[in-house]
Formats: structure tokens, sequence, C-alpha cells
């Protein structure tokens, strides 16, 4: 589905990816762990566009998507929810979803406002309520039923657990596997391991902009070194 | 003051006040979306007026003609709109604001030739509106049924915007990009074509407000940057990026403009004070006392920090002692090989220089964008005029005081100014320039008026343009020389740090307004050091020199020449000041053929001139490693 070779990507004069490979296939969670600067973000930002791509290859499906711009990405059903979630505070709930709404897609899961609803019910009771009204656990619900209204195959999740009080980390997960019950293949950063471990199939670990580990969450799980040397803090 | 005549004058001021709404809201539309101040938004207003006069020509004066005439006009702007935007602004959005800024400059620039071709330099009167031109009677008096309409049309236009922006798809994009246009694009929009659509509502709107007003007002080349100074103080009163402060703003204004007209002349305690002349000084002044209430416009927010991810100004490297003493020796040379020409060319540039690079301090090191620029410069040359002619000073001590008395209004602007930043801060500049053109113009026994003021020639010993080509030379120089001195003082670092971070800065201890006030007399005086210089080389004044197009000037060289090198605006004050005089000579169209090479220069160096050549000079280096 998602495909990611030797990916390098600078901010500026910063060199911060150094040559990143990841592969997502179709249906399954990938967890991209890692500490604070490891380059966990820009590596989904690199795949989307946002943060162009200086060398490497990154394919979606049988596309190659490195030099296009993101709205094109977005179109082949490659959805992006960032980590600082970027609600359109003046705009509704309802809007926000309007915002994020393509045509439906053959071969993704397809959503409209009440399916979203129902994954999300805290949504449904303010549906008119302005974006920068909304606690952070809300729009953390908003901006990933916003990218959904895109009938992406494919959604790149940036840190979905971050800063949310403990009972809406556990419906997060909850819903990010609803969200792997409906086919969706999904990416996620996460510096959480326990919530990665909870929902992802495989994970891959960065460290300075380069992949240090790929394997199941069983050969992660097992081994104590390995997030000692990458994850702990 | 009867209620019948009050009433009239509000009738009025709301007819005038649906024009301005109609481009002001255009303008911010605009605005929002692409966060480009859309200078050339005032020519698009003034091709509604020209077209939908050569449209009623040709399609016949009656109710249908005119009505036809009217909203084809609107939409041909439009299309306009669509191609400035897809032809020029679209292959800049990546480049600095500023740059951004300089190319709607260069399509004021287009656009006023393109009408002076078309339509030639007379005024058009256009036909009064067929089937309204009756008056209807209110309490007595007669008001033009046309005007009743207009009152009409503004919150009609104002509904139907609302509706556009709060029930349609498209609104909400809209919306959503005027707050985060980079998300807007990840979530699968195309930001071109939106950014295209809007131009499109935004243009048209300018074309309706300017050809609805050709019964009322002939189609003339003055009115772009007219409207344009109108537009900016209403979305600015308004707040900008809201439609209904927008209309809120163009009602007050306008009615307040009527209401000084219709109290005329008015004698208080024995002073006589000409309301109806005071117009534009009370439009400027509900600006300036809005802005300073109310930082944000009566309606408007604090603007949503748009994400750009500009990369920050690179520090500014100090021009070296050989380079500037080689500069001085060729200068110095100069009288001796070249002829007259060069000279008063020369000096001419010496005095833009100075003007140049003071407008680089404020904008560039110090981050403040100014548009009116021109109020100290032309301040300065009245100030030296005026102590010359009426004051009886002699030449030395007018020239040597007219910059303290620029100066001195540089104190009471900038007091208003540094309260407030970015675009704001910008169009208050604007609004402060204005002030001092109307007063300038309007003040006949002081100042002459659209005259100016004659015979304001150096004394003997000077009045070789020899001898006053290094007179220029010397103050000038030393002008210049001054200012960048200051930038790599510690005064100048704290101005740059407040530019790169003005929380930062505070923390640190520096009271950022009183340095950026500072700053703002400091380049106010040496402004009108450059007026005052410029005034007794020409010998007369006029008040061009206090006018928007000479503010856009001095934004033109130093944007041509780099904001981001110290040389630059020196370069660009060169070769614009070179390159005017040159085409000037040539053709009548030199505004078009200047537009035309500074679009080239945006659209291929992004970075200005001096920039865009250190910049290929890099990559060459790099090369040859």
């Amino acid at each position: 589905m998602l495909n990611v070779k030797d990916l390098h990507a600078y901010y500026g004069r910063a060199h911060i990816l150094h040559g990143v490979t990841l592969e997502a296939r179709a249906g399954e969670v990938v967890a991209l762990l890692g500490r604070n600067g490891a380059g966990k973000s820009t590596t989904l930002k690199s795949i989307m566009g946002l943060v162009p791509a200086a060398s490497g290859e990154v394919s979606f499906g049988d596309v190659r998507i490195e030099s296009l711009p993101p709205h094109r990405i977005a179109r082949l059903g490659l959805g992006y929810v960032p980590e600082e979630r970027r609600i359109f505070t003046d705009l509704t709930v309802m809007e926000n979803l309007t915002v994020g709404r393509q045509a439906p897609r053959a071969g993704a899961p397809s959503w409209s406002e009440d399916k979203l609803f129902a994954l999300f019910p805290n949504l449904a009771r303010m549906r008119e309520r302005p974006g920068g009204r909304m606690s952070g656990g809300e729009q953390q619900m908003l901006t990933i039923a916003r990218t959904l209204m895109g009938n992406p195959r494919c959604v790149l999740l940036d840190e979905p657990s971050e800063g949310l009080a403990p009972i809406i980390v556990e419906q997060m997960a909850h819903s990010i596997r609803t969200l792997k019950g409906e086919g969706l293949s999904v990416v996620l950063c996460e510096q959480n391991l326990h919530f990665a471990l909870g929902v992802a199939d495989r994970a891959y670990i960065i460290e300075k902009g380069q992949i240090r580990f790929g394997g199941t969450m069983a050969e992660l799980a097992a081994d104590a070194g390995l997030r000692e040397q990458y994850l702990s803090v | 003051m009867t209620f019948a005549s009050f009433i009239i004058q509000l009738l009025n001021g709301l007819a005038s006040a649906s024009s301005l709404f109609l481009v002001s809201a255009g303008l911010s539309l605009i605005f929002g979306v692409t966060r480009i101040v859309n200078f050339a938004h005032g020519s698009l207003y003034m091709l509604g007026l020209y077209g939908a006069y050569s449209l009623i020509e040709a399609l016949g004066r009656t109710p249908l003609g005119f009505w036809t005439s009217v909203v084809l006009a609107a939409l041909l702007v439009g299309v306009a709109g669509v191609l400035i935007e897809v032809l020029v602004l679209r292959r800049i959005y990546k480049a600095p604001e500023l740059f951004q800024l300089l190319a709607t400059f260069a399509i004021v620039l287009v656009i006023k030739d393109i009408a002076l071709f078309v339509w030639g330099a007379e005024d058009l009167v256009g036909p009064r509106a067929p089937g309204l031109s009756m008056a209807v009677e209110i309490l007595g008096r007669r008001i033009p049924a046309y005007d009743l309409l207009l009152i009409a049309i503004g919150p009609v236009v104002l509904l139907a915007l609302w509706l556009l922006l709060r029930r349609t798809r498209w609104g909400a994009l809209v919306r959503a990009a005027t707050q985060d246009r980079e998300m807007v694009g990840a979530l699968g929009v195309d930001q071109a074509r939106l950014f295209t659509s809007v131009f499109f509502v935004g243009a048209l709107l300018a074309g309706l407000g300017g050809a609805l007003q050709i019964p009322r007002e002939p189609a003339n080349l003055e009115l772009d940057l007219s409207i344009i100074a109108d537009a900016f103080v209403v979305t600015v009163v308004g707040g900008l990026g809201s439609i209904g402060g927008a209309f809120l703003a163009a009602v007050l204004i306008g009615v307040a403009k009527a209401f000084c007209i219709g109290i005329g002349t008015v004698h208080w305690f024995g002073f006589e004070i000409a309301f109806s002349k005071l117009t534009l000084v009370v439009e400027f002044l509900i600006m300036a006392l809005v802005l300073v209430v109310r930082p944000f416009g009566l309606l408007g927010r604090p603007p949503a920090t748009q994400r750009i991810t500009a990369d920050p100004a690179p520090p500014l490297a100090v021009p070296s002692w050989t380079f500037a003493l080689v500069w001085l020796a060729l200068l110095l040379a100069v009288p001796l090989v070249a002829d007259r020409y060069v000279t008063i060319l020369l000096t001419d540039i010496f005095c833009f220089a100075l003007f140049a690079v003071s407008l680089h301090f404020i904008m560039g090191p110090a981050g403040m964008v100014s548009f009116g620029h021109a109020a100290y410069f032309g301040l300065g040359a009245y100030a030296a005029g005026l102590l010359l002619k009426r004051g009886g000073l002699p030449m030395e001590a007018a020239l040597v005081l007219a910059p303290l008395v620029a100066g001195a209004f540089a104190v009471v602007y900038g007091w208003f100014c540094v309260r407030l930043s970015g675009v704001y801060l910008a169009m208050l500049t604007l609004a402060f320039a204005q002030i001092s053109w109307s007063i300038v113009f309007q003040w006949d026994s002081l100042t002459g008026g659209s005259n100016g003021v004659f015979g304001v020639w150096p004394s003997p010993w000077l009045a070789g343009k020899t001898a006053y080509y290094y007179l220029a030379l010397a103050f000038c120089g030393a002008g210049v020389a001054l200012l960048w001195r200051v930038l790599f003082s510690p005064f100048g670092y704290a101005l740059r740090a407040g530019r790169d971070s003005p929380l930062r800065a505070e923390a640190i201890g520096i009271d950022l307004r009183r340095f950026q006030w500072s700053a703002f007399v400091l380049v106010g005086t040496l402004a009108g050091l450059a007026g005052a210089v410029f005034a007794f080389s020409k010998g007369s004044i006029s008040p061009a020199t206090i006018s928007i197009a000479q503010s856009t000037d001095g934004l033109i060289m130093v944007l041509l020449g780099g904001v981001e090198t110290l040389t630059g605006p020196v370069a660009g004050a060169a070769i614009f000041t070179w390159l005017r005089d040159e085409v000037a000579r040539r053709t009548e169209f030199w505004r078009a053929v200047m537009g035309m090479v500074i679009l080239l220069i945006v659209l291929l160096f992004p970075q200005g001139l001096v920039g865009g050549l250190k910049a290929l000079a890099t990559r060459f280096r790099e090369r040859a490693l």
C-alpha cells in the first residue's frame, strides 16, 4: 500500500531524515516509534509532501508520490492527521468535516457524517460548535473524522494519544482498531509504547532520522534491550 | 443643521458607502485567503468604471443596456483578476510576502497605462442611470433615485456574501484556508484553484463597485490609488477579513465624509474651518482612532498566525571599507568627467538612495513595513521650502532644520504606529501619509495647494549643479552611513531581535516599543533630510513628493534591490531612478514598461536584484568547488 525507500528530507539546512525506509501493507496498522525529535513527524510530513523529499522514493499503491503536492497525494486516498490537530477554529464541527470531504473511493471504506458520529459519539453532540471551543480530546476526534471524510485508503496519524486524558486515549485506541476493522491501513507515530502495543501489528523504531528496527509488536515486546536503547526516556 | 439636511447627508453618505464596501469586501476576502495585500485592487475598481463606460456606449443608454453593461463590466474585471492570479501571483506564493506586494505595485503601473492607452488621459463622464435619473423627494429635498438604489445594493451584497461564506462548501473552504491553507491542501483541496476562485470573486466585487459608480463619478486615471487608500482604511477600521466589519466601516466613513461636505465652512470662535476640505483628514482620523482603541478593527480579531514556514532573515553583512571607499572615490570623480545630465541624475539618485535606505531600515531590520514613508520625505521637502520662502530663513538653516520638522512628525505618527504590527501597522502609516498629503494639498494659503512651492533654490555658493552634487553626496552619503552604522550598534541589534521575536526580546528586558518609536523618529528625520536635499535640487516642491505613489516608489526601490541586504536599497534606488528617467524620455507609457520590468524581476529573482545576484554567485562558487 505505502512504500518508503531511502527517504531524505531537510528543514532549511538541517538534515532531518537520513534515508528512512518503511512499508505499510493493506489493512495493517504500523507504528513508528521513537523519542522526541527522532524524525517521526517529519517522516509523515515528508510522505504527505508537506516537507519536500530531498531524495528517495515514496509509492502509494502503484503511484510515485514523492514529488506531488499535498492535495494531489490526499486525492489519491492518503489521509493525514497532524500532531497539532490543526482544527479550523472558526468553522463548526460540520463545516470542518465539509472541508475534508472527497468523493467515495473504490477499495476504501466510505464515510459519512453519520457514520463518523457513530465512531466518535462526542462529536455528534456538538455539530454546530466552532472548532475553537472544543476540548483537546474532542479536537483530536474531529481532526481524525475530518481526514476520514476524504474516504482514504490509508491514514497517517501523528501522535493520536498526545496530551489526552487516559480515558480518551482508551477511546482513541478503540477507534483505531475500528478503522483497521473497516479495512483501512494506518501508519501512526507514537512515543507512547503502551498505546502502540494496543493497536499496532508491526512497528518501526526511528532514531536520528534512520530506521533502527522493524518487526512485529511481539518481537518488540520481547526485546527489552531495544526498548531501553531507543524508547526509554 | 436641520433634521432634513441631516437625513439628506446620511443618505448621501450611505450611497457612497456602497461602492466602498464592495471594493473593501473584495480586498478583505483576497487578503484573508492569500495573505496578499493587493494594491492592484484599486486598479480593478478603476477598470470597472472604464469598462462600464465603454460597454454602455456600445450597448446603448437604455435601462437594459446600462444594467447589462454593469454586470458585464463586473464579470470582465473578475476575469482580469483571474488573469492576474494565474499569470503572476500564483508563481510567487512561496516568495516573501513583500515580494508579492511588489508584484501588485507593478500590476498597478501596468493597468494604469493600459487604461491610458485604451481610454486616454481625459476624464470620461458616464451617463445617468437610464430610468433612474429622476430624483425622489424626501423631506422637501431631492435625492437621486439612483442613490437610493445604491443604498440598497450594499446590504444586498453583504447578505449574498454572508450566505456564500456561511452556507456553501466554497465558503467553508475559504474560511478554512484563511486560517490554515496548508492543512486545507493536505485535506485534498487544490489551493491554486481555490485562490483563483477567490480572486475572481474579489475582483468581481471591485469591478461591480466601480461599474456602479459610473453615473456618479467620471472615470479617471487617479481612481486606482485613491480608492485603494480608502479601501485600506475601510478594511482596517472594520477588521481585516471581516466582511460585516467592512460594511460597518464603509458606512461609518461614507457618512462621516458626507457630513463634512454637508457642514461646509463654519465659523467657530473666530476661526474659519472648512469641513468640506477635511474629508480625507476625517476619514484617516477615524482610522487612527479606531486602531488605537481596537487594534484589530471594529469587528476584527487578532489575525490567526498563518503557518508560513518562511526562513528567518539572514544576518546582515557589513559592507567593507574598501567597497565604500572605492564607490566614494568614483562618485567624487564623476563631475570631473561626466556631463550635466549625469550629475543631475546622480543627485536625484542620492536623494532617493537615502530615502530608500531609511525605508529599508524601518521595514527590514526593524520589521515595520511602512506604506507611507513619503510622508517624511515630503514633509522634509515642504519644511525646507516653507522655512525658506515663508520663514525667511537662509537656505543652509532651512536644510538643517527641515529634517527635524519631519522627525517631529515622526514622533507623533510613530507613537501610534508602534502600537500595531504587520499589515495594520503598514496601513496606519499609509493613513498618516494621506493625512499629511491632504493637509498639504488643501492648505492652499500656506503650501500653495496643488501647485506646490516655487523658487526653492539653494544659496548662490551651492547653486551650481556640481556644487550641489557634492552637497547631496555629502548629506545623503552621511545619512546612509549613519543608518548603516546604527544597525550594527546595540540599538540596531535590539531592533532586529524585536523583529525576529518580539516576545523573547521583551523577555530579556528590551522595551521594544520605545526602541521602535526611536527608530521611527530616526528614519523619519533622515527621510526628511532626503526630501530637503531633493527640494533644493529641483527648485520647487509639489504634493507629489508626499503622495502614495512616492511611498510605493520607495517600496519598489527597496524590494527591487532586496530587503535582505544593506546595499540592495541603494542599488534599487539607482536602478529605479535611472530606468524611470530613461523610459520616461522614450515613451508616454513608461509606467507599463517599469511595471513589466518589475514583474520580470519578481518572477526571475524572488530575492531581489542584489539578493538574487548573491544567490547566483553562491551557486556558481559552490559549483566551482
